[in-house]
């Protein structure tokens, strides 16, 4: 289980990364889902850019309406509440359960994102809380919303030439409420079920997102728990009843949480 | 009967382990560890295909010299063949690399060597191969059908081996008021020690031998096996183990890549190293554990057990492992499914039927963890069936104190102990009044909570009529140590016994300490090279302590009498009134310190008399017990679960052991094995499972979908200690190395089906998963699946 040979580099700043990324190579920041794949020999390109301490990946911007993330961050800043927090807690509540400490330290949220495991955190998260995707490549930049950002489980519109340079989360009201349940079998394993809601009235914003699914993660119509249990059974049909009753009760307790989890 | 603290470093003393500084430090040295000059790394090219015929092998142009297929090694090599004597067995030649037919996925089919282990792995890529795909067998009732495809042709079926017994239960067949009947599988688990198989092979020009520095429970069987295998005299051929990273039966047998690297070494002259990696670990050694059960359990209407008659289906994988063969498994099912109960009638047929899966081997338990669950299941479900607490029935059903010792229907002599005792202590330490008061109550989180207990048995230190009469090639007799006082008063301790983490080096040094007291600090242990340490089959069986402390025991008293009569002659006084105190040799208000004795033995022999024992400092004593069918270690688990209906997961709330092992040399090394035997046994009941397609295609290769526990699904173990002496072992000494492991299971199951009891729910298959236990709630509610 050793990696085939790859080439190494190191770029100077990100328009020097984003050239080494036009050919056959791949991004690496944290390693924490790239490394197993590369010693399994599942990826195997011929050359690794190191983007982990490029500075523009790891700044912050913060705007009225949103903050934007840089992608090398990693998990740990946002779990240590050592960045801006727009989401009133629910980003640093979801940091703090990806994984483990070890995982945290060094995995980023845009290597997570770039992975596209439908049953990681942010995925479900930021599709819960309508963050955009930030792109950069040969055509420039683009801010994808994540369900069309991801095209499946491993599988995002990502081609070669494109890096994620950041996440781009918008701020919730005061008064906005979440809440985040997933239902993973041991601690620091990937979810088995993951329910996820933003409500923020004051906005207009009512996001349900049932995760963990083998594909994208799915944002619901339904407005209250019936509903949404109701259509998880009718878009999850060909799902096991087992595996169906862990969406629902994920998202059952999502939203019977909202209450409890407002600032 | 309860433990009390003894003073000093010798038998029974909670004193801290020699060897772990040296890996606490990260100064162990293990195969991964071990620097020689030109040593080459191995990589093996596995099967992809669970069952063809291969029809072509081609190695990559220009790299013929690094890559090796059987026709390379068929004229110096014969394969793995374990004979056994059982009638009806039927032989398997497992090659090192594969010939003719692969018959599992992970199956070696080429050897590849290059500088660097990564370097290698692009080779295996480079060689190119055909493979013509045949029907797999997946499952052992598939495999048992007329129609199945067959994993060794030549064999006609697929049943390596059919045993029956029937001790006559057609009489309780017939009249018992309750019957119960009942299915139970085990699914197939990876033993996944910290570190996996691995070795370095080297020619020594000096010693004019073959050197194998193999991770190994059994390094002089391996100097047998290897002999056997490569022709090779047992003279020239020297197993020296490294630090070994845990065992559990992964390594008590000859593995193929022994053979093979030690074959690339002995023919090459060269160095190469070979370490397993943890993918090839899950898919390569996903070999233990399945079982099979048909239970019928025939009982009177207080559920007293009066009969059982069992259908017991092993699936042993595709190949006959060396030396403990294929069916070691079905035997002891067979064989200790009665557990610790006092019942007379006995039907088992058991079937070791072949699979396109790795090779079976014995994991920490053999096969008991399996029979226990299936009997602790029944006893609950007799409870339930005539509706009495299962801790009643249970108590009633074992054998007494009274009875012991006891031969059970199956012929095992139960030397001592009292098993009701330990489910009475185990009741109490849980609190089972207090529970089923709790559970007439709501949850107020929604859960539901259930308690479940097991009891077992633990045959450990079974000796050669034992093994003899499972027809296996190769039989434990006698243990043999080595001590040997040297000029400087210090001590060293050889044994041929291995440690593998279970801290032998700590225990024989307090057994030695026993005998002589010579502090623990200047007793040296060396175990397991076959160049300086006496034969010994090997660290398995449970057998180290009881059999290696045996003859340390043995030896270090002949020791002692030596030293007293060389410390009467120079204190001028009868050796019968020379002790041992304070780590010094006393007489009166004389003493002499060890290495008085030491230095006059070898630097001063003039200072004795003539007519002194020539026979000197240094003692080899041979060990058997009195009785060597087996002491008999036992305990009783109970497990306090949480059951969350909505999502089938099960939190352990509380867990306690209470346990019997006889003598205890180190309280706290007997409760760490109780501790990490109970993980392990979690990991059974919760978690590990490698399942297979229908093509026998592994579907856990990684450790995101093989689910070991970690620290956080773990209970705080409580536990409680009983000694009950053996009667036929030094110093009462039971072996306690496999046991942990057995009972987990049996408690958390019956309490995750106590907890479901409301719901008319239960379940019979292990790892108890979320989904398993959802749909036996679907099954048992059928509303709600529909919902």
């Amino acid at each position: 289980m050793k990696p085939a040979a790859f080439d190494y580099n190191k770029p100077a700043d990100l328009a020097a990364a984003l050239h080494a990324l036009s050919g056959d190579a791949k991004p690496i920041a944290g390693g924490q889902s790239l490394t197993p794949m590369l010693n399994l020999r599942l990826a195997r390109p011929a050359a690794l850019v190191d983007i982990r301490r490029q500075a523009d990946l790891l700044k912050i911007s913060e705007a009225p309406d949103a903050i934007r993330y840089g992608a090398a961050l990693p998990h740990a800043a946002f779990e240590d509440g050592a960045v801006p927090d727009g989401t009133n807690g629910m980003m640093r509540h979801v940091a703090g359960g990806i994984a483990y400490r070890a995982v945290r330290n060094r995995g980023t949220i845009g290597g997570s994102i770039a992975h596209a495991d439908p049953a990681a955190d942010w995925i479900s998260a930021l599709l819960a809380l309508d963050a955009r995707v930030i792109v950069q490549g040969a055509k420039g930049e683009t801010a994808w919303p994540l369900d069309r950002f991801m095209l499946g489980g491993f599988t995002t519109v990502l081609e070669a030439g494109d890096l994620i340079t950041g996440v781009s989360v918008p701020r919730l009201s005061p008064s906005a409420r979440w809440a985040y349940y997933k239902i993973c079998r041991k601690t620091g394993e990937f979810a088995k079920a993951i329910g996820a809601v933003v409500s923020d009235p004051d906005r207009g914003v009512f996001r349900i997102v049932c995760g963990a699914i083998e594909v994208t993660p799915i944002l619901l119509e339904a407005r209250s728990v019936e509903a949404a249990l109701a259509e998880i059974d009718s878009r999850l049909a060909d799902h096991a009843p087992a595996a169906r009753q862990l969406y629902k009760t994920a998202m059952r307790r999502a939203l019977e949480g909202l209450g409890e989890t407002s600032a | 009967m309860a433990s009390t603290v003894v003073e000093g470093e010798g038998i029974g003393a909670r004193v801290r382990r020699k060897e772990d500084a040296r890996h606490l430090m990260g100064r162990g040295r293990f195969v991964g560890d071990i620097q020689i000059q030109g040593l080459q790394e191995v990589a093996f090219l596995r099967s992809p295909i669970a069952h063809g015929h291969i029809r072509s092998l081609a190695k990559p142009q220009g790299q013929e010299a690094a890559v090796f297929f059987w026709s390379d090694m068929a004229s110096a090599v014969t394969p793995i063949i374990t004979r056994s004597t059982m009638p009806g067995y039927k032989l398997s030649s497992y090659h090192p690399l594969a010939h003719e037919k692969v018959r599992y996925v992970g199956e070696a089919l080429a050897m590849c060597v290059a500088a660097s282990r990564a370097e290698a792995e692009d080779l295996t890529e480079a060689v190119t191969f055909d493979i013509e795909e045949l029907p797999a067998v997946t499952d052992s009732e598939a495999g048992k059908a007329a129609d199945s495809a067959l994993v060794h042709e030549e064999w006609g079926d697929n049943l390596c081996l059919v045993t029956n017994f029937d001790s006559g239960i057609d009489e309780v067949a017939k009249t018992a008021p309750v019957k119960v009947v009942r299915e139970y599988r085990t699914a197939r688990q990876c033993m996944h020690p910290m570190e996996g198989k691995g070795l370095v092979a080297y020619w020594d020009f000096q010693a004019d031998q073959l050197v194998v520095i193999t991770s190994t429970q059994v390094p002089h069987l391996i100097r047998t096996g290897l002999s056997e295998c490569l022709g090779l005299d047992q003279s020239r051929l020297r197993v020296s183990p490294p630090d070994v990273g845990g065992g559990f039966g992964y390594k008590c047998l000859l593995q193929p890549e022994e053979v093979a690297v030690a074959w690339l070494a002995m023919t090459r002259k060269g160095a190469y190293r070979w370490v397993e990696d943890r993918r090839e670990h899950l898919t390569a050694g996903a070999n233990a554990r399945q079982h099979h059960y048909k239970v019928t359990a025939y009982a009177d209407e207080r559920g007293r057990l009066l009969g059982l008659d069992a259908e017991i289906n092993v699936d042993i994988g595709a190949y006959s492992v060396w030396p403990f063969s294929a069916c070691l498994e079905a035997a002891q099912a067979g064989g200790n499914l009665p557990g610790p109960y006092d019942f007379r009638a006995y039907r088992a047929r058991t079937y070791s039927v072949a699979t396109n899966k790795p090779p079976f081997a014995p994991y920490r338990g053999v096969a008991r963890p399996g029979v226990c669950f299936a009997i602790e299941l029944t006893i609950d479900a007799i409870a339930r069936a005539v509706g009495r607490d299962p801790a009643d029935v249970r108590a009633e059903n074992l054998v007494q104190a009274a009875q012991m010792p006891y031969t059970n229907v199956t012929n095992k002599h139960y030397d001592s102990g009292d098993y009701p005792g330990s489910l009475a202590k185990a009741r109490e330490m849980i609190g089972l009044a207090a529970i089923r008061e709790r559970q007439k109550g709501r949850e107020p989180d929604g859960r539901r909570i259930g308690v479940g207990f097991s009891t077992y048995t633990e045959q450990s230190a079974h000796g050669t009529k034992v093994f003899a009469a499972w027809g296996l090639p190769l039989v434990p007799g006698f243990e043999q140590a080595t001590v040997k006082l040297l000029a400087d008063g210090t001590l060293e301790v050889r044994a041929g016994i291995h440690t593998i983490g279970q801290g032998l080096e700590t225990t024989l040094a307090q057994v030695a300490n026993q005998a002589l007291g010579i502090p623990l600090k200047d007793i040296a242990v060396k175990l397991g090279d076959t160049a300086s340490t006496p034969y010994s089959t090997g660290a398995y069986a449970s057998r180290g302590m009881v059999m290696a402390g045996g003859a340390v025991s043995k030896s270090a008293t002949e020791l002692a009498g030596r030293v007293k009569r060389l410390a009467a002659h120079l204190m001028q006084c009868k050796p019968e009134d020379v002790d041992f105190r304070q780590g010094r040799i006393h007489a009166g208000e004389a003493s002499l310190s060890f290495a008085d004795i030491g230095k006059a033995w070898y630097l001063r022999p003039e200072t004795l008399p003539e007519d002194i024992d020539t026979n000197g400092l240094e003692v080899t004593q041979g060990y058997k017990p009195d009785v060597d069918s087996g002491v008999f270690s036992y305990a009783t688990h109970a497990a306090l679960v949480a059951v969350d209906p909505d999502t089938g997961m099960v939190e352990i709330l509380d867990y306690v052991i209470v346990e019997d092992c006889g003598q205890m040399v180190n309280p706290m090394i007997v409760e760490g094995q109780a501790y990490g035997g109970a993980a392990q046994g979690i990991g059974t009941a919760l978690f590990e499972e490698s399942p297979y397609d229908s093509s026998g295609q592994p579907l856990a290769s990684t450790l995101i979908d093989y689910l070991l526990p970690g620290p956080t699904e773990l209970p705080g173990f409580r536990i409680g200690h009983m000694e009950t002496l053996s009667p036929y072992s030094a110093h009462g000494i039971k072996g306690v190395g496999e046991g942990g492991a057995i009972a987990p299971a049996g408690a958390i199951v019956n309490a995750i089906n106590d907890a479901l009891q409301e719901l008319g729910a239960e379940i019979g298959q292990i790892p108890a998963t979320p989904e398993r236990i959802l749909n036996a709630i679907f099954a048992a509610q059928p509303k709600q699946a529909a919902e």
